[in-house]
């Protein structure tokens, strides 16, 4: 099939990169801003011999996909804040259990309940440390259709190859908005199969042994081979143990695996950066504004950067060292109270940090980062 | 081409959402342009003032909301109380002359069509309001080829109701020459 031309939804572009990456289950509830993909998948699941279910709630759509991955299925739900807190447990479990699956938090203004249909990049923070216990995570993002489509298909294949939950963390406005996307031809994007195991039928299969490499082979669950998965600390059978030595083990297999490869895993676009006196860093529909402003003044000729994140965790700490190392002002613009300024104003010294945001459910505007620039660059308003 | 931003604006169910829709799938899918298409989503939605704005472009898009529209479309009296504040100087209004009164003027040039009086005297059914507004728009703006809306009307319509949908499209058209 030749690559084809659409004008639909960010939610619906999230849809179709899943299939195009294998997804073959969905389970989930249906919640604003993100209610699209749950409709879309319940359309284009039957029709290629996949499953839809639509889950009681939250908790019960995390806990459905995490078992049919473990039976060889690339899964996927798709939710918003308050249904994305109820998901912390499971999601907790699919770290500590190893088993690979995407969650798309389409975000929505909180907490709580918040605003249901206001824009908020709000979640970036609990992204990062929602579910309790040392744990890394992988989360990205992304501010137009078409690369929300790699993004969803990368996140597939980072869940395959670290045996690890990703959290796709978008917005209300790229998750709504329509814009044309060229959905690439089957193999045009490579994609990461599940590992299986080699080990025979009948013979001892160590779930929790890494190869060389140090990925661990799967087996599909109730198939060939009988082995034991839990929430609690185990050992490479899967079994429970509180052996300090195979705890520590444990613990560091599970945080290293990610952050060690901090700079295998992060995605980032940049743009104009060389001869940036400010750089603006920002991610999701608020990067669209920031490079609104960046074109535009450009054609000035003011010194203006951008620094898109695509993968917000692990945070990639040495890569914005580099790349901002020569600017004079860093500006984060984001939709939150500065979730990600923290971690940059751990990477560069922070008297040159600076925060443009909006916290009121409306979409961040060229004209404000306009005139918080003006102020930031000492011209007034 | 110049940047053309759209606002669309009127009451949940007039259809003024499938209209934006439907002219960025001209756009985008037959006219080989850039287009992005959101919409104010939320309790206005259902019933009140209700908008959806689109971009047009043969570059790329970057902030996807119409907050200056070059055109402004309002099919109800409270959308036009609304949203004219917002409109570019300089830019265009289309009005429904049934259903807005144009109050005051605005730095834009104004249309005042009787689009649903057509509609209701020619085809007798109001819910191809939105498609009879999309011919003026396309007529005024000559943004896409009449035809492409036309082919995307025959892929998005049941077959029902796509003759008094074209229809209503070519009234339109002739509203905006007349």
């Amino acid at each position: 099939m030749p690559d084809l031309v659409k004008f639909i939804q960010g939610n619906q572009v999230v849809v179709e990169a899943a299939l195009y990456a294998g997804l073959d289950f969905y389970a989930g509830y249906p919640i604003t801003p993100s209610t699209e993909i749950t409709e879309h998948m319940a359309t284009r699941l039957p029709q290629i011999g996949g499953k839809f279910l639509q889950m009681e709630d939250e908790i019960s759509s995390i806990c459905a996909i995490i078992g049919a991955s473990l039976t060889g299925h690339k899964v996927l739900t798709a939710t918003s804040g308050p249904g994305y807190s109820l998901m912390q447990e499971g999601l907790g479990y699919a770290i500590m259990a190893e088993i690979p699956c995407v969650i798309v938090n389409v975000q929505r203004g909180g907490p709580s309940t918040g605003l249901p249909t206001g824009p908020s990049q709000g979640d970036v923070s609990q992204a990062r440390h929602g579910t309790h216990g040392d744990h890394a995570i992988i989360v990205m993002t992304a501010s137009n259709h078409q690369d929300i489509f790699e993004i969803t298909v990368e996140a597939f294949n980072l869940a395959e190859t670290y045996r690890t939950p990703v959290i796709l963390l978008f917005d209300e406005v790229v998750g709504h908005m329509r814009e044309k996307i060229i959905l690439p031809e089957k193999g045009k994007l490579p994609l990461v199969e599940r590992l299986r195991t080699s080990v025979k039928k009948g013979v001892d299969y160590h779930p929790y042994l890494p190869r060389e490499d140090g990925r661990l082979p799967m087996s599909d669950f109730g198939s060939e081979h009988r082995y034991n998965v839990t929430g609690l600390a185990h050992d490479m059978w899967g079994f429970p143990t509180s052996n300090p030595g195979v705890v520590h083990g444990l613990m560091h297999h599970l945080v290293d695996k990610i952050n060690n490869r901090v700079y295998t895993i992060e995605k980032h676009k940049e743009y104009y950066l060389e001869d940036a006196r400010t750089i603006l860093i920002s991610y999701g529909a608020s990067a669209r504004s920031a490079l609104h402003v960046v074109e535009s003044r450009r054609r000035r000729g003011e010194r203006l950067g951008l620094l898109e994140l695509q993968t917000l965790w692990p945070f990639p700490f040495g890569m914005i060292r580099e790349k901002c190392e020569n600017a004079r002002y860093v500006v984060v613009v984001e939709m939150n109270m500065g979730q990600i300024l923290e971690p940059v104003k751990m990477s560069l010294p922070p008297d040159k940090v600076f925060l443009i945001n909006r916290v009121d459910g409306v979409f961040i505007t060229p004209t404000d980062i306009r005139n918080m620039l003006r102020i930031i660059h000492g011209k007034g308003v | 081409m110049e940047r053309l931003r759209i606002v669309f604006s009127g009451s949940g169910g007039q259809g003024v959402i499938t209209a934006a829709i439907i002219l960025g799938e001209a756009a985008v899918l037959h006219n080989g342009l850039n287009a992005v298409q959101s919409q104010s989503y939320g309790p206005e939605a259902r019933g009140g003032a209700t908008r959806a704005d689109i971009i047009i472009s043969d570059s790329t898009i970057y902030f996807p909301k119409a907050n200056q529209p070059n055109l402004l479309v309002c099919l109800t009296q409270e959308s036009y109380v609304k949203y004219n504040p917002a409109i570019r100087p300089g830019g265009m209004l289309l009005t429904d002359s049934r259903y807005v009164t144009v109050q005051k003027k605005v730095d834009a040039r104004q249309w005042e069509l009787p689009m649903y009086e057509t509609i209701m005297d020619k085809i007798k059914n109001p819910i191809v309001l939105n498609i009879c507004m999309l011919g003026a728009v396309v007529a005024l703006t000559e943004v896409v080829e009449p035809e492409s809306v036309l082919k995307v009307l025959a892929d998005r319509i049941p077959p029902a109701f796509l003759d008094i949908n074209n229809q209503a499209f070519e009234l339109g058209m002739d509203l905006m020459k007349a």
